[in-house]
C-alpha cells in the first residue's frame, strides 16, 4: 500500500483552525526556517482511509491470540479507556496548583497504596515511563543508598544469564558492573554461584521470579538472604508478576525494590510499542531516595512532596498519567479476590497448554510452570530443519500472534508461551489443534513451513538487507 | 467482584483434571510455604463496572478543568482536531505490542516509518527514531549519545526547562557523567560563559529553542562555538515552533530532540507525552531506541520491519548504549495523524497564532501598571513577565475558570511565566487582561 507522503495531493488539506483574530507580527527572517516540512497535504477522509488501512494491517489483543511470551498480553478492559479519557484526567495541566487537582493526585495515591499492597512495598514512584525505566530508576535507589551509607565499594551488579536484555543494559546505565552468574539447568539461580559472586564489592542482585523460564525460583529466600547477609539489595524485576499477584509478594521474598510493568500485569494496553508504564516500589529503607515529586496524604488533602535524599527526576512531571489510571480503574474492578483469580487462571491456562502439548514438543523444563512455559524446537529442528522461526511464521497464518521467540537465551530454538488468563478454553484448544497440526506439517511438508508465512500482508522479509542499506525515512 | 476471566467453573474443574491439580491452589503448592500470602490482599473488593466508572467519574470531578489555559511550562494546550482521537482509539493500534512479527504488523511499522519521516522533515535532520519517554529524557539520552572515553562533560544551558535539566542530571549521575550548567544573562543562555567552559572535555552543549522563559536563543552562534571546541550540538525544540523556526539542522545541531505532547497529545496532568529524536546520519549507530527500515519481503514487495537492532539491549545486554525498550508508539502515531491533518499549512497557521496570541497578551499585560516583560528578547509563545501581587491575581483567574501563567521562584521570583496558543481567543484574552487590571487597581 501508499505509505502516506505517497497518497499527498498539492492544495488538498483539512480546514481546522480560524483565521487569527490578533495582529500578526513579524517575526525577524533570521529567526525562520527556510522551507516548509513536507508534510502529507490530505482530506480528512484521505486520512481515516489511510489509518483504517493501517490497522487492517496490524495485530493487536483484539484479532486474536497473542501469547507473547513475558509480555503478559491480556485482554485489555474498555471501561479503564473510558475512565482515562474522562476531560476530568485528561485536561488538567501538570503545574495545576494542588487544590486544583485533588482527584489526580487522589489516582496516583490509591494506586500507589493497592500496588505496594500487591507487591509487599512500602513506597512508590510513578515517574519511570516503562519496565526498562523502572529498573534504571530502582537500580539508581540501590546505588544512592549505599552511598548514603559511605559504603563506597559497592560498585557490582549480580545478574543470572536468563535475565531480560535490560537488566544488564539498565545497570550500566546506572554505573554498575554487571556480574552475570550462570543459572542451574533447572534455569533457576545457582546457589553456589552466587555465594561466589557475592561479597564486600556487591551493590545488589536483580532477579524475575517467577524467573524467564516460567519456573517459581524454590530457593527464593535463601537466594534473596545470600546477597543481604553480604550487604547488598534485591531488586524483582517484575515482569512476571502476573503469576503471583494476590499469591505471593516480592517483599515477603525478601526483595527490596520492585519495578512494575503497569502495560502488563495491571492491562493497559501496549500500543503498538507503548506508552507502558514502570512504577518503581521501595521498602521504606530506600524511600527516602525516591523521585520526587511524591504523593503524600495528611488531614484528606494530597500534596506532593521530594523525598529527603531523593535521587532526582528520571522524567519530567509525575509518569505517563492516564496509564496509572486505567491500572486503577483494572484494581478496583479485580479488587482482593479478582486479583489473585488472574493469577490462578494465568498458571492454570499456561500449564494446560503445556500439558496438552508436551507428548508432541520438547519442553524446556518439565515441572509445573507459572504463567508461561518454553518449548524448545531444537530436537524437531534435527529431525525435520524447522526451526523455532518457522513454526512461529506458520502460526502468523493461522491468525495466532507467534510466542515470544529465541529468548530466554539459555534455551536453544526457544518459544516462550504466555497465554495469559483472559483466553477461554475455546481459544487455547484452537491454539494448541494448530501447534500440534503445525508439528505434523513439520515432519510431512517442512517446506511449507519454511516458506510461511502464506497468507499475511507482506511475506518473510530480507532483514539483513534492512540493517545493511538502511532506509529510514521516505526519499521525497 | 469484576472479572475478565472466561472460563467458566466447570471448565476450569477439567483443566485442573488435566494438570493434575486438585485446586487452584494446588498450582501453587510447589512454591515454598514462608512464600504465600497467608490472607487475602488488604484491598476492597471487586467491583461492578458501573461501580467503578461512579468511583472513577468522582475522583475525575475533583480535578478541575480550566476552560481556558495560559500557563504552559512544558506541556501546552493546542487544538486537537476530531480525526486524531479516532484513529488513534483503533482497537488494532491500542492493543498491540511492538512490531516483532513484521508480517503481521505492517500497520504499526508503516506508522512509525511515517513518524521518523515527518520528525526528519521537522527538524532537518537525517534520522529518527521511533520514539522515547518524553523531551527531558530524550535529552539525557541524546546527552548519553555524545559522551565518548574523552570526552565526557556535558555543558546544559540553565535555560532549559528545569525538568529536563534534573532528568539530564539524574541519567548523568548514572553513568558518571560531569554536568555543568552554562549560565543565563537577561533570560537568554550567555554565550560568553559558554565559551569560556568549553574546552576537551566537553562531549555536548545542549540548548532549549525556544527556552524555558519562551525567548529565542542564539542557537547558530551556539552550536557553532559547540563545534569550535570539537563537541556536539544538541537542541531540544519545541515541534509546533518548527512550523516556523529555523530548524535544529539549519542551526548546526548534531541531534534534535524535543516533547512531542504540542502535536496532538492531551496535557493529561504531565503523560504520557512523547520525547522525539533525531540525528545526523554520523550519530545514526549511536542513537537508542527502535528505529523502522524498509525493506522488501520475498516477493520483492515493499515491507518495514524493526532495524539496526544490534544496537539494542536485547542483543547487546550491558554493552547496549541505552535500555530503552517499550516507548511511546502510540503518542508517535499520535503526532503523526495530527501532522497529517495540520499539515505543513496548518503547522505553520498554529505556529503562527501562538506566536501573535502570545505578543497579543505580552502586549495588553504591559498596559497594566506594576506589570512589564521582564525580558526584551524575541519570544515565541511564552514570556515572563513582572506582576504585582500574585497569588491575588492567579485566584482572580481562577474564579473565572482560567489558569494563569505559572509564578516563577529564585531569582525570578515576582514574575509569572505566561503562554498563549491558537485555542486562547482574542475574547479570552482580554478577558484575562481585565481581571488582572481590576486586582492591579488600574
Amino acid at each position: 500500500m501508499n505509505l502516506i507522503f505517497e497518497t499527498s495531493v498539492l492544495g488538498r488539506g483539512c480546514s481546522i483552525l480560524p483565521e487569527c483574530d490578533v495582529p500578526v507580527p513579524v517575526l525577524p527572517k533570521n529567526f525562520c526556517r527556510e522551507n516548509a516540512p513536507r508534510l502529507p497535504q490530505l482530506s480528512e477522509n484521505d486520512i481515516s482511509r489511510h489509518y483504517t488501512a493501517l490497522a487492517r494491517r496490524t495485530h493487536g489483543v483484539n484479532n486474536g491470540f497473542y501469547p507473547l511470551g513475558s509480555c503478559t498480553m491480556k485482554y485489555n478492559p474498555k471501561i479503564n479507556e473510558e475512565m482515562a479519557a474522562q476531560a476530568g484526567f485528561t485536561a488538567i495541566h501538570p503545574l495545576q496548583p494542588e487544590h486544583t487537582v485533588q482527584g489526580a493526585m487522589e489516582v496516583l495515591y490509591q494506586a500507589e497504596r493497592a500496588l505496594c499492597e500487591i507487591t509487599g512495598m512500602d513506597a512508590m514512584t510513578f515517574q519511570p515511563a516503562a519496565g526498562a525505566h523502572g529498573e534504571f530508576t530502582g537500580l539508581l535507589l540501590i546505588k544512592a543508598y549505599h552511598k548514603h551509607r559511605g559504603d563506597l565499594k559497592r560498585t557490582k551488579i549480580i545478574i543470572p544469564d536468563s535475565a531480560h536484555g535490560t537488566n544488564p543494559a539498565s545497570a550500566t546505565m546506572a554505573g554498575f558492573t554487571v556480574i552475570s552468574i550462570p543459572s542451574q539447568e533447572d534455569g533457576c539461580v545457582d546457589l553456589e554461584k552466587l555465594k561466589a559472586a557475592v561479597g564486600e564489592d556487591t551493590a545488589g542482585l536483580m532477579l524475575t521470579n517467577p524467573n524467564t523460564v516460567g519456573l517459581f525460583d524454590k530457593n527464593i529466600l535463601e537466594i534473596t538472604k545470600i546477597v543481604h547477609d553480604a550487604g547488598g539489595l534485591n531488586y524483582y524485576d517484575g515482569a512476571n508478576l502476573n503469576a503471583v499477584m494476590g499469591v505471593s509478594r516480592p517483599g515477603d521474598m525478601g526483595f527490596d525494590v520492585v519495578h512494575l510493568n503497569l502495560h502488563k500485569t495491571f492491562s493497559t494496553p501496549h500500543g503498538g510499542g507503548g506508552p507502558g508504564s514502570g512504577p518503581v516500589g521501595c521498602k521504606s529503607l530506600l524511600a527516602p531516595f525516591l523521585p520526587g515529586p511524591v504523593v503524600k496524604k495528611q488531614q484528606e488533602q494530597y500534596h506532593f512532596e521530594t523525598p529527603e535524599h531523593s535521587i532526582g527526576r528520571v522524567k519530567a512531571f509525575y509518569g505517563n498519567f492516564t496509564v496509572v489510571v486505567k491500572a486503577l480503574s483494572y484494581i478496583l474492578t479485580l479488587g482482593a479476590e479478582g486479583i489473585r483469580e488472574a493469577a490462578q487462571n494465568a498458571v492454570l491456562n499456561a500449564n494446560y497448554m503445556m500439558k496438552k502439548l508436551g507428548d508432541l514438543y520438547t519442553m524446556a523444563y518439565e515441572e509445573r510452570c507459572m504463567h508461561e512455559f518454553v518449548m524448545s524446537l531444537e530436537p524437531l529442528k534435527k529431525e525435520t530443519g524447522i526451526s523455532a522461526m518457522d513454526i512461529a511464521k506458520g502460526l502468523l497464518d493461522n491468525g495466532i500472534h507467534p510466542p515470544t521467540m529465541y529468548f530466554p537465551l539459555i534455551v536453544h530454538e526457544a518459544l516462550m508461551v504466555e497465554p495469559t488468563e483472559t483466553e477461554s478454553k475455546e481459544t487455547l484448544d484452537e491454539a494448541i489443534e494448530v501447534f500440534r497440526s503445525l508439528y505434523q506439517t513439520a515432519k510431512t511438508d517442512p517446506q511449507a513451513l519454511h516458506d510461511a508465512p502464506h497468507h499475511t500482508p507482506v511475506r518473510r522479509l530480507d532483514e539483513v538487507g534492512a540493517a545493511r542499506n538502511p532506509k529510514l525515512h521516505y526519499s521525497f | 467482584m469484576g472479572s475478565y476471566v472466561p472460563s467458566t467453573p466447570a471448565q476450569r474443574r477439567e483443566m485442573l483434571e488435566a494438570v493434575g491439580c486438585a485446586s487452584m491452589e494446588d498450582l501453587f503448592s510447589h512454591l515454598p510455604q514462608q512464600v504465600l500470602l497467608d490472607r487475602p490482599l488488604n484491598l476492597p473488593s471487586g467491583l461492578s463496572e458501573l461501580e467503578v466508572r461512579r468511583i472513577m467519574e468522582k475522583m475525575a470531578a475533583r480535578n478541575t478543568v480550566f476552560s481556558s489555559v495560559l500557563r504552559g511550562a512544558g506541556a501546552y494546550r493546542h487544538y486537537i482536531p476530531a480525526i486524531v482521537k479516532q484513529v488513534v482509539s483503533k482497537e488494532e493500534f491500542v492493543t498491540a505490542y511492538t512490531p516483532y512479527q513484521a508480517e503481521i504488523s505492517q500497520g504499526v511499522l508503516q506508522s512509525i516509518f511515517e513518524y521518523q519521516t515527518m520528525i526528519c522533515e521537522l527538524t532537518g535532520m537525517d534520522v529518527s527514531n521511533a520514539s522515547v519517554y518524553d523531551g527531558a529524557t530524550a535529552a539525557a539520552e541524546a546527552v548519553a549519545m555524545c559522551r565518548d572515553r574523552k570526552r565526557t562533560k556535558a555543558l546544559i544551558s540553565a535555560a532549559a526547562h528545569p525538568d529536563l535539566i534534573q532528568t539530564v542530571k539524574t541519567y548523568c549521575e548514572g553513568s558518571g557523567t560531569p554536568v555543568e550548567i552554562i549560565p543565563v544573562r537577561e533570560g537568554k543562555t550567555d554565550l560568553d560563559k559558554l565559551s569560556s567552559l568549553l574546552d576537551d572535555s566537553v562531549c555536548c552543549v545542549l540548548l532549549q529553542q525556544p527556552n524555558y522563559f519562551g525567548l529565542l536563543e542564539d542557537a547558530e552562534a551556539a552550536g557553532k562555538a559547540a563545534h569550535a571546541a570539537g563537541a556536539k550540538y544538541i537542541m531540544s525544540c519545541n515541534p509546533i515552533s518548527l512550523g516556523l523556526l529555523k530548524t535544529p539542522a539549519e542551526c548546526g545541531a548534531d541531534i534534535a530532540v524535543g516533547d512531542g505532547q504540542p502535536l496532538g497529545l492531551s496535557i493529561s496532568f504531565g503523560g504520557p507525552y512523547l520525547g522525539f529524536m533525531a540525528c545526523t546520519n554520523a550519530l545514526l549507530r549511536k542513537i537508542p531506541g527502535r528505529i523502522v527500515g524498509e525493506t522488501t519481503d520475498v516477493d520483492g514487495k515493499r515491507a518495514f520491519v524493526l532495524t539496526l537492532q544490534a544496537r539494542e539491549q536485547h542483543i547487546r545486554r550491558e554493552k547496549a548504549s541505552s535500555n530503552i525498550c517499550s516507548n511511546q508508539a502510540l503518542c508517535a502515531l499520535t503526532a503523526s495523524v495530527y501532522l497529517s491533518a495540520m499539515g505543513a499549512e496548518g503547522l505553520q497557521k498554529a505556529a503562527e497564532q501562538s506566536f501573535a496570541k502570545a505578543h497579543y497578551f505580552a502586549e495588553k499585560m504591559s498596559e497594566i501598571p506594576g506589570c512589564q516583560l521582564r525580558f526584551t528578547g524575541e519570544f515565541f509563545h511564552e514570556f515572563v513577565a513582572q506582576c504585582p501581587d500574585i497569588p491575588k491575581v492567579m485566584d482572580a483567574l481562577e474564579q473565572h475558570g482560567i489558569l494563569g501563567g505559572l509564578p516563577l521562584e529564585g531569582d525570578l521570583s515576582g514574575c509569572v511565566l505566561w503562554c498563549a496558543t491558537e485555542q486562547n481567543s482574542k475574547e479570552e484574552i482580554d478577558q484575562a487582561v481585565a481581571i488582572m487590571k481590576e486586582v492591579c487597581g488600574a
